[in-house]
C-alpha cells in the first residue's frame, strides 16, 4: 500500500502493526527526455544527484551526497552516484540509505532533496519519482512524483523528523535552482 | 552462558561432572581416547569405545545412534589421565553415508549437571573423513579446559587410533565397528542395569542426583572398569526426532566467549624452561588437517532475535577464507567504532554549542539579571546539555557493549598473524604453509572507549616501508635511551611476526646495527639462528648489505620486466627481505643514505621492505632532504601515540604497539620452531 503525496502532506513512519520503522530508503529514479525530430533516439544525459542533510535544531550537521556517501556517524549512506538515469526501466537510480536506529540522538531532521548537476531543468527529466521504501521488507511508503515541467533545477523532496518516539515524513516538494546541496541551504531552512 | 568455540579456541571448564551432547543427522558412533600429560595414549585399554564402552570417569554409548550424551566425571578420571579426546565415526557398512561432507555438520556441546551449556562447537567444513576428532578435553595446572578440534581422517577410525599412536590400530578400529553393529540394544531403550531405578532420569540432565553418583569412590571404580560407576550416558533412540532436530541450533542467550588473556606471564607454557616443548614433539598438538587449506569454514549461523543484536560470533564477515573474514570482521569493528564514536563526538559538540547560545541568551536577557530567573534559565540550559549528553552516552555505551562482546569473541579466534603475542594461539604455533593476508600492527583505541581495542591490521605485502619512532614524545618522561630501546624491542617483535608467519624459506630477515647498540634486543633473532647473517656493523658492513640489496632489486626488476624471472642468477635470494635498520642514520654515508632511500621506493614491489628504527631528530643535519623518506613510511610509535587516522571520519586514534609481554618466553618458542622449519627447509 503505497500514499500518494502532495506537497506539504505528512504520513507519519509507524507501521501499521505498531512497531517502528527501522530503516528507509529514499529512493531518486530519473529518465532523460527524449529529444524529438532528427537524431530523436540520441538522448541527452542528465546527471541528477539525491542528497540528505542532517539538522540537529535546524543548524546542518552532516550531509550526504555524491561526494561523502556516508555520513560520519554512519546512520545515512548513499548508494553511489548515477550520472546518467535509468534506460526505461521504473527503479531507483540513486538512493539514500537512513537506519532509523542509528542516527545520532541530537539529529532531528534529515531533509533529502535533488539537483540537477548538469544543469537541465526537470522540463528535460522525465518519470522523475522519490519515495519512500521500509528497508525491511521492501514496501513502498509514499511515493512523490516530480511532476515534470518546472523550469527549475532543484527541489526540495522531503523530510524525515522525530515525533515522539518514532519518525514522521513530510513532503515538501518546493523548487529551487542550484547544482548541489549547498545552493539550496537557503531553500531549506524555511522548511525546519 | 553458552560459548560457541572455533575449531582450536579453548574454554574453561568450571564443573568437573559434565555431559557431552553429540547431535549429529545420521547415527554416528563416539569413543574417547585418553592421554597422558604428553598426550600419549597407553595401549587399547586407554580407549572407551563401544566394544569397551566404560573406563573410569567416562562411559560411551554402545551403539551407533543420531543423539549421545556422553556424561564425563573429570575428577573420577586417573590421575595419569591428562587429555580426554572424544571422536565421531561414521558406522561401516553397506548403508549410511560413507563421509562426513554428505550429512549435516554434527554438533557437539558441553553441559553442566543442571543442563547449562557451557561450550558449544560445530564441525563444519568435513569432506571426505569418516572419523573425526571433535572435543579435547585437558587438563592444564590441575583445571580442566575444553577445546575444540574438529580434526578428521578420510581413512577413518583405523587413521584416527593410529594418530594416537595405538600399535594396533586397525584391529581396534575393526573391534570398535563391529561391537557397536552387534552390542547389546540395551544402549537404545535402557540405560545400564546397576542403576535402572535411575535410568530414565538420567535421560534429564537437570537430575543431577542420577546422573552422576559422586559417593562412588574412584580408587574402587578403577578397580573394576566394567562396571560402570555411575549411569554416564543416554542414548537418545530414534522414536524421538523430533527432540533431535529442534535441539540443533544451541540457545543464543547472553554469552561471552573466554575473555582475552590478560597481558601478563601467567599462561602456563611461559612457565616452561625454553626449549622444553621443543624436546616434547608429542605434547604439541597438531590441529590443522593433513590435506585440508584453513578455509571453508563458514561461520555458525546465527539467529538473532527480532529487537536483540545478534550474537557476535568470530568470522561473521564476508570472505573466502576464515583469515579473510576475520580480517574484513576487524576492519568492519574498527568502522563502526569510529563511527559511534562519530556521533557521541558530534552530539556533544551540538550540546556544547547549545549550551553555549542558551548561556549567552540568557545573559542578555535584562530580565535574567536580577533575581534568580537568570539562574534558573543557565540551570535550565546546563541541564539540557546534560540531558542530551547523557543520552548520546547511552546510545554510544550500547555500541560498545556490543563491539566488546564481538571483540571477546574475534580475539580469541585469530591466526597468529593477526594474534596479540600472549593470544594462547601462539603457543600452538606451527610454521605455516602459506604466506599470511594481513599482519597486525598492533592496537588501536580512542580516548572515549579506553577499554576495547582494534587489531591494526595491514595488508601483505608491505606497500609502505615501516619505521618505528624512537624519537617519539612520552607520556610517562622516560628518557631517550629507554625510548630508543623499546622502540628497537617493537621492531624486532615485528621482525620476528613477520618472519613467523611466512612459510619456512619464503621470509628472510637483515639487520643493520651500525654501533652495535642493539644487541641486547637482537638477541632472540641472533640465538635462535633466523637472521641470515649477524647484524651488520660499522660503515662497511651497512655499506656491504646495502649493496647486496640494491643489487637484488635491480636483477629481480631486471628479470620482471624482461618477463624471465626464472633466469636470476642462482645467488639472488627471491625470498621476500625484510632490512632492519637500527638507529639510522648512524654509520651511513651520503651514499648509503642514497642507497637506502633507493631500497625505500623500489623495493617493496619486489619483495624488499624497510623495518627503521629512527629519531627523526639524529638526521636533524640532512635538513629537508630525508623529508620525502619520513613521508613515505609509515610511522610506528614504542609507546602508545595519537597519531593514526581512521580512513572514515578521521579520528586520532592512539596506536599501541603489538609487545611480547614482559617475561614470556613465547618469542623465543617460536622463534626456535622457526629455525627448525628453516634448517630443514636449506
Amino acid at each position: 500500500m503505497s500514499v500518494n503525496l502532495s506537497k506539504g502532506q505528512a504520513i507519519s513512519l509507524e507501521k501499521q502493526d505498531g512497531g517502528t520503522l527501522t530503516a528507509v530508503r529514499m529512493g531518486l529514479g530519473w529518465q532523460a527526455a527524449k529529444r524529438r525530430g532528427l537524431f530523436g533516439s540520441r538522448t541527452r544525459e542528465i546527471d541528477l544527484d539525491a542528497s540528505a542533510v542532517l539538522f540537529a535544531e535546524k543548524q546542518p550537521v552532516d550531509v550526504v551526497f555524491f561526494r561523502h556517501l556516508v555520513s560520519d556517524d554512519g546512520s545515512v549512506r548513499h548508494t553511489g552516484d548515477n550520472l546518467v538515469g535509468g534506460v526505461g526501466q521504473g527503479g531507483d537510480d540513486e538512493a539514500i540509505l537512513v537506519d532509523l536506529q542509528r542516527v545520532p540522538v541530537h539529529i532531528d531532521q534529515i531533509v533529502f532533496t535533488v539537483n540537477s548537476f548538469t544543469g537541465q531543468t526537470f522540463q528535460e527529466v522525465q518519470n522523475a519519482f522519490c519515495r519512500l521504501v521500509d528497508e525491511t521488507n521492501g514496501q513502498e511508503l509514499a511515493r512523490y512524483t516530480l511532476d515534470g515541467g518546472g523550469d527549475y533545477t532543484a527541489q526540495i523532496m522531503a523530510k524525515v523528523h522525530r515525533a515522539g518516539s518514532g519518525w514522521t515524513m513530510t513532503a515538501l516538494g518546493s523548487p529551487a535552482n542550484g547544482r548541489t546541496f549547498q545552493d539550496l541551504m537557503p531553500t531549506i531552512l524555511p522548511h525546519l | 552462558m553458552t560459548a560457541e568455540l572455533v575449531r582450536g579456541q579453548n574454554h574453561p571448564l568450571s564443573q568437573n561432572r559434565l555431559v557431552i551432547r553429540i547431535s549429529a543427522g545420521v547415527p554416528v558412533l563416539a569413543g574417547a581416547t585418553l592421554g597422558d600429560e604428553n598426550g600419549t595414549v597407553h595401549g587399547a585399554q586407554w580407549v572407551v569405545h563401544p566394544g569397551a564402552p566404560a573406563l573410569p570417569g567416562i562411559e560411551v554409548p554402545r551403539q551407533a545412534a543420531g543423539e549421545h550424551r556422553l556424561a564425563v566425571d573429570l575428577g573420577a578420571l586417573p590421575e595419569a589421565v591428562h587429555r580426554v579426546d572424544v571422536f565421531l565415526a561414521l558406522p561401516t557398512g553397506a548403508e549410511g553415508p560413507l563421509r562426513f561432507g554428505a550429512v549435516a555438520s554434527p554438533h557437539t556441546a558441553v553441559e553442566g549437571l543442571d543442563g547449562a551449556e557451557l561450550a558449544c562447537f560445530t564441525l563444519t567444513g568435513l569432506d571426505s573423513e569418516t572419523a573425526v576428532f571433535a572435543l579435547e578435553l585437558y587438563r592444564r595446572q590441575g583445571a580442566w579446559k575444553v577445546r575444540a578440534m574438529g580434526q578428521g581422517y578420510a581413512a577413518g577410525l583405523p587413521a584416527l587410533l593410529a594418530d594416537r599412536g595405538l600399535p594396533d590400530a586397525v584391529d581396534l578400529a575393526a573391534g570398535v565397528h563391529e561391537a557397536s553393529a552387534h552390542g547389546p540394544s540395551r544402549a537404545q531403550s535402557t540405560p545400564p542395569g546397576p542403576s535402572s531405578p535411575h535410568g530414565t532420569a538420567a535421560r534429564d540432565p537437570h537430575d543431577t542426583s542420577a546422573t552422576v553418583r559422586a559417593d562412588a569412590p574412584a580408587a574402587t571404580t578403577r578397580d573394576t572398569p566394567p562396571a560402570p560407576p555411575y549411569d554416564l550416558y543416554v542414548s537418545e533412540p530414534q522414536d524421538t526426532p523430533a527432540s533431535g532436530a529442534t535441539r540443533q541450533p544451541p540457545s543464543y542467550a547472553p554469552e561471552r566467549s573466554e575473555p582475552a588473556p590478560s597481558n601478563d606471564a601467567r599462561n602456563p607454557y611461559d612457565a616452561q624452561a625454553p626449549g622444553t616443548t621443543a624436546q616434547e614433539p608429542a605434547a604439541r598438538v597438531d590441529y590443522t588437517h593433513p590435506r585440508r587449506r584453513p578455509h571453508g569454514t563458514p561461520p555458525a549461523e546465527a539467529p538473532a532475535a527480532d529487537d536483540r543484536p545478534a550474537q557476535p560470533v568470530a568470522g561473521d564477515a564476508a570472505g573466502w577464507s576464515m583469515e579473510e573474514r576475520l580480517y574484513n570482521q576487524v576492519w568492519g569493528m574498527f568502522e563502526d567504532l569510529a563511527r559511534t564514536t562519530a556521533a557521541y563526538r558530534s552530539a556533544v559538540d551540538f550540546a556544547d554549542s547549545r549550551l553555549e547560545k542558551d548561556l549567552d541568551q540568557a545573559l542578555s536577557d535584562p530580565r535574567g539579571r536580577l533575581g534568580t530567573a537568570g539562574d534558573a534559565a543557565r540551570e535550565a540550559a546546563r541541564a539540557r546539555r546534560t540531558q542530551l549528553v547523557d543520552q548520546a552516552r547511552a546510545v554510544l555505551d550500547r555500541d560498545l557493549a556490543q563491539l566488546t562482546a564481538e571483540s571477546d569473541v574475534v580475539e580469541p579466534a585469530l591466526p597468529p598473524a593477526y594474534a596479540r603475542w600472549d593470544n594462547p594461539v601462539w603457543h600452538g604455533y606451527r610454521v605455516p604453509d602459506e604466506p599470511p593476508m594481513a599482519l597486525r600492527l598492533g592496537d588501536l583505541r580512542l580516548p572515549e572507549s579506553a577499554s576495547l581495542s582494534i587489531p591494526l591490521l595491514v595488508r601483505l605485502p608491505l606497500e609502505r616501508g615501516l619505521w618505528l619512532d624512537s624519537g617519539a614524545p612520552t607520556a610517562d618522561g622516560s628518557d631517550s635511551v629507554e625510548l630508543r630501546h623499546r622502540a628497537l624491542e617493537a621492531a624486532v617483535a615485528l621482525a620476528a611476526r613477520l618472519l613467523a608467519i611466512h612459510p619456512a624459506g619464503d621470509f628472510a630477515l637483515q639487520a643493520i646495527d651500525p654501533a652495535g647498540a642493539g644487541a641486547t634486543a637482537f638477541g632472540p633473532l641472533v640465538r635462535t639462528g633466523v637472521l641470515a647473517a649477524p647484524p651488520a656493523t660499522g660503515a662497511a658492513g651497512v655499506t656491504e648489505l646495502l649493496e647486496r640489496l640494491t643489487r637484488r632489486v635491480d636483477l629481480v626488476q631486471m628479470a620482471l620486466r624482461a618477463g624471465a624471472p626464472e633466469s636470476l642468477p642462482a645467488d639472488v635470494d627471491t625470498a621476500r627481505q625484510l632490512l632492519m635498520v637500527n638507529d639510522f642514520p648512524h654509520g651511513f654515508d651520503d651514499r648509503a643514505v642514497t642507497r637506502l632511500r633507493y631500497l625505500a621506493d623500489e623495493g617493496p614491489d619486489v619483495g624488499v621492505h624497510l623495518l627503521l628504527v629512527a629519531d627523526r631528530a639524529d638526521a636533524a643535519a640532512y635538513g629537508p632532504l630525508l623529508d620525502p623518506l619520513w613521508r613515505s613510511l609509515m610511522r610506528l610509535t614504542p609507546v602508545p601515540d595519537d597519531h593514526f587516522a581512521d580512513p572514515w571520519v578521521g579520528h586520532a586514534w592512539i596506536y599501541e604497539p603489538a609487545l611480547v609481554p614482559a617475561g614470556s618466553q613465547i618469542l623465543h618458542q617460536v622463534l626456535t620452531e622457526v629455525a627448525r622449519a628453516l634448517a630443514k627447509h636449506r
